[in-house]
């Protein structure tokens, strides 16, 4: 067996001490990044590269991986617990899992975390083995009208993340797209609400919003009265899943981990719907959708497995074709070049050791996040008796701090502030910052896409229906909306009625 | 429990002051440092290293390359740091408004010369607000296309595009991208108006290129020569006087009958206006070390090109050629009609 051969030369090289070693300062050091608000993996990466400029070429790369897929463990710790999503993947999770958090239940939801994103990444490793090439290339006849339709349908299924009515989530998703405008226009350049300021050209930084949507605004929401507050703190019940927690783990992360490593191929912005698909798709098909927003375990587990999964499947446009599918991958595209390795598709056969032995390392990187992490537990969820007083003042400045290392722009940090009262004002409102969130990060992509596809196509819009695979996602996209809308519409006619009687 | 609060507690606020530490050790783009003064005993501190584009680009790598043999030359440790947006323009800002002591460097390319013609209201003079350092690398560019597209070599594409400009289209990496530029000035070369389709860096645009979904476009060897040798596109012609070592069955543009598609991406260090001489001096001496170092020498040549010779890497060279491609850059975009903001 080929395959079998090709695993032995990538575990031979795994296993060697430098690179065992390697491969868990990367997964400690992205942990550690993941589960500080705003220092992301990009920026650490970006710092660490010079470091491993001296390493062997497949070490400075299982290093560099590691961060990567380790930060997309640590993210979800700190949003379970306090609320705070570094990347948007980990918006998600906190939705139910700080819910959970909240009913003293932090310790299930971080070990759903773990366990999910430990069997996604298994299995997605695995089917970078087996199918890296042909998923490639699958993944390129991607082009950007079906992306846009792809979109579409994520923003569409994305109602499903609000507990209540769906067209407030619709008006959120909205909200969300109109944020992602502002800043220069990719195609002609223009500024676009940027109110002269230039510091608003590049846009609105993704921390700023999430950290102040998610993370101010609920401390603002828990300032308001003792009485929530304290209830909190006094009921750490059980650290592990019980047994019916651990019974109602397992759909969810066997269908967050196909879905993950399906969306994760992607490279034009697959990986960022793995997580909000996999929350739609558990809330439509589980018995009880009213628990979720409440502190589903369902709600953790799928979105994480989806995340990890998709964190390990992206590897595949760049280790196949050289085609980086996030900006941490950029990095290693250099990482590849200042070893005088050139990423393409043949790093498979003129490297093999490096190939192989890269992809062995993610799953010996997996084993060890999930060494790493779940003793941690215990250590996390004692967080939550840290004293409000002292918590809330360390989380806005680690925040603001984690925010402005980003890009150096005081302007993000002003933003926490923006939006987190928008957050507070949306609370009370009873609309839900998730799809908000959501529309942010998705609106950009679908407006890239769309405007490509239409100067592609020179105005022809049909485009979107004549090419297969978006006519597909289009259908499944109006079907979805018909679904998720009708319910609502009825009731509200029905609320109507009953007032006139 | 009291205890393991107070222990977390203390967790946090260690890595918090970690954070804090980091945040401020890297704080040298915008604000500058004001202790260093005296240009004696240059540097005493960290130098900043900005460059306004993403990490793990071009010219981000090339920047990485240099930044530790010239940190080693100087007694110093070099801190490269991204400022992105606007097509570099918002990096160069920073830069030329920064203090006037050498310990924020700005590393730039072409787009040094193109930017005022492209912004209508851009904040700072290339040639008024910066001081030059010296040359570091010309950067030569491709012109590749799908696979399956149907031109056989560069001639045969140009016959094509001009019979059928009506449909095929043009990528580029974005308004003011090196291959934005290229293309530019293959439009005019060639005398047609194509459709150019934009992308947010290279990365997005060549991955629809491999996948056919865009015709062709032109950029840097650093991007392009991995896909080429590769086979998972076609490459037609490279923009320099003579062909690219690491790409020997690529006809130059001169060899294929177009002798005014000339086009490399050269990229230079700079430090704002007023930096005293005796550290500019002091820069563009560490700058030709590290450009006759083995290593640096080693991995240029890998991406497809070279350290400029050392006449080059120096203020005087640098200001001349900066000077001359301000003009030339002024006419291509202006007989274009293209403006950024």
């Amino acid at each position: 067996m080929e395959l079998l051969d090709n695993l032995a030369l990538g575990f031979s090289t795994a296993f060697l001490v430098q690179n065992v070693l390697w491969c868990f300062v990367g997964v400690l050091l992205g942990t550690a990044v993941g589960v500080l608000p705003g220092i992301g993996p990009t920026a650490t990466v970006a710092m660490l590269l010079p470091i491993t400029f001296n390493f062997e070429p497949v070490t400075a790369l299982i290093m560099l991986a590691g961060i990567y897929y380790g930060a997309q463990y640590g993210g979800s710790t700190t949003a379970i617990l306090i609320n705070l999503p570094g990347e948007s993947s980990a918006a998600v999770t906190a939705l139910d899992g700080h819910e959970m958090a909240r009913q003293g239940r932090a310790g299930p939801a971080l070990a759903a975390a773990a366990i999910g994103s430990f069997f996604a990444g298994t299995v997605a490793t695995v089917i970078l083995a087996v199918a890296a090439p042909p998923l490639a290339d699958v993944a390129l006849k991607f082009g950007p009208a079906e992306y846009f339709s792809l979109v579409l349908l994520g923003l569409i299924v994305s109602i499903a993340l609000a507990r209540g009515s769906a067209l407030k989530a619709l008006a959120m998703i909205a909200l969300g797209i109109l944020f992602g405008t502002v800043g220069q226009d990719i195609y002609t350049g223009t500024p676009r609400f940027t109110f002269d300021e230039r510091s608003l050209y590049g846009g609105i930084d993704f921390v700023s919003v999430a950290v102040g949507l998610f993370g101010v605004a609920e401390i603002l929401r828990n300032l308001e009265n003792e009485s929530t507050r304290s209830a909190v703190i006094s009921k750490v019940r059980n650290l592990w899943p019980t047994r019916e927690d651990r019974r109602r783990l397992v759909g969810p992360i066997l269908r967050g981990t196909g879905l993950g490593s399906a969306l994760g191929v992607l490279p034009g912005g697959g990986h960022v719907l793995a997580s909000f698909t996999s929350y739609a798709v558990e809330k439509r098909v589980s018995k009880r959708p009213q628990e979720f927003g409440r502190g589903a375990i369902e709600g953790v587990a799928g979105p994480e497995s989806a995340n990890n999964a998709a964190a390990q499947t992206s590897f595949i446009p760049l280790l196949t074709l050289g085609l980086p599918a996030h900006p941490v991958m950029a990095l290693m595209v250099g990482a590849f070049i200042v070893h005088g390795i050139t990423p393409g598709p043949n790093v498979i056969n003129d490297e093999p050791a490096l190939f192989w032995g890269l992809i062995a390392s993610m799953w010996i990187g997996n084993v060890l996040l999930v060494l790493l992490n779940l003793p941690l537990i215990g250590m996390w969820v004692q967080m939550l008796r840290i004293p409000y007083a002292v918590l809330f003042p360390m989380i806005i400045l680690l925040a603001a701090i984690g925010t402005y290392s980003l890009n150096f722009n005081s302007w993000d940090v002003y933003a926490i502030v923006f939006f987190g009262l928008l957050g507070y004002i949306l609370i009370k409102c009873g609309c839900e910052p998730a799809p908000m969130l959501l529309g942010f990060v998705l609106g950009p992509l679908l407006e890239e896409h769309l405007r490509r596809a239409l100067i592609i196509s020179r105005g022809d819009a049909t485009v979107f229906l004549t090419r297969p695979i978006s006519a597909v996602l289009l259908v499944v996209a109006v079907a979805a909306l018909v679904v998720a809308v009708l319910p609502t519409i009825r009731k509200r006619r029905e609320e109507v009625f009953t007032e006139e009687e | 429990m009291r205890r393991t609060s107070r222990a977390a507690a203390g967790f946090i606020a260690a890595v918090g002051v970690l954070a804090l530490v980091a945040a401020c050790s890297d704080n040298g783009g915008g604000s500058g440092n004001g202790s260093g003064g005296n240009a004696s005993n240059y540097p005493n501190q960290n130098i900043t290293f900005v460059v306004p584009f993403s990490a793990g680009g071009p010219t981000d790598t090339v920047t990485r390359m240099i930044a530790e043999p010239m940190g080693k030359k100087l007694g110093a440790q070099i801190v490269v740091q991204n400022v992105e947006g606007a097509g570099g323009t918002v990096g160069a800002g920073e830069v030329a408004r920064a203090d006037p002591d050498g310990y924020t460097v700005l590393m730039h390319h072409i787009g040094m010369s193109t930017a005022p013609a492209l912004y209508a209201n851009l904040d700072y003079k290339p040639l008024e607000d910066f001081e030059m350092v010296g040359l570091v690398t010309e950067v030569p560019m491709t012109v590749v296309a799908r696979k399956d597209f149907a031109p056989a070599t560069f001639q045969d594409l140009v016959a094509y595009v001009k019979a059928n400009s009506d449909k095929v289209t043009l990528a580029n990496a974005g308004i003011g991208a090196a291959s934005h530029l290229c293309g530019l000035l293959f439009q005019s070369a060639a005398g047609v108006k194509l459709q150019e389709v934009p992308y947010q860096g290279t990365g997005p645009a060549l991955t629809d290129l491999v996948g056919g979904q865009v015709d062709f476009m032109c950029d840097q060897t650093t991007n392009t020569s991995g896909q080429i040798t590769a086979g998972k596109v076609k490459a037609y012609a490279v923009t320099t006087p003579e062909r690219v070592k690491s790409l020997p069955d690529v006809p130059t543009t001169a060899e294929s009958g177009m002798p005014n598609l000339q086009v490399s991406v050269w990229h230079g260090l700079y430090v704002p206006k007023g930096t005293p001489q005796e550290v500019v001096q002091k820069l563009s001496e560490a700058l030709k070390v590290a450009l006759a170092d083995q290593a640096v020498i080693d991995q240029m040549a890998k991406l497809g090109t070279a350290p400029v010779p050392a006449t080059d890497a120096t203020p005087e060279a640098h200001r001349a050629h900066l000077d001359e491609q301000l003009k030339t850059w002024a006419k291509i975009i202006a007989d274009a009609g293209v403006k950024a903001s």
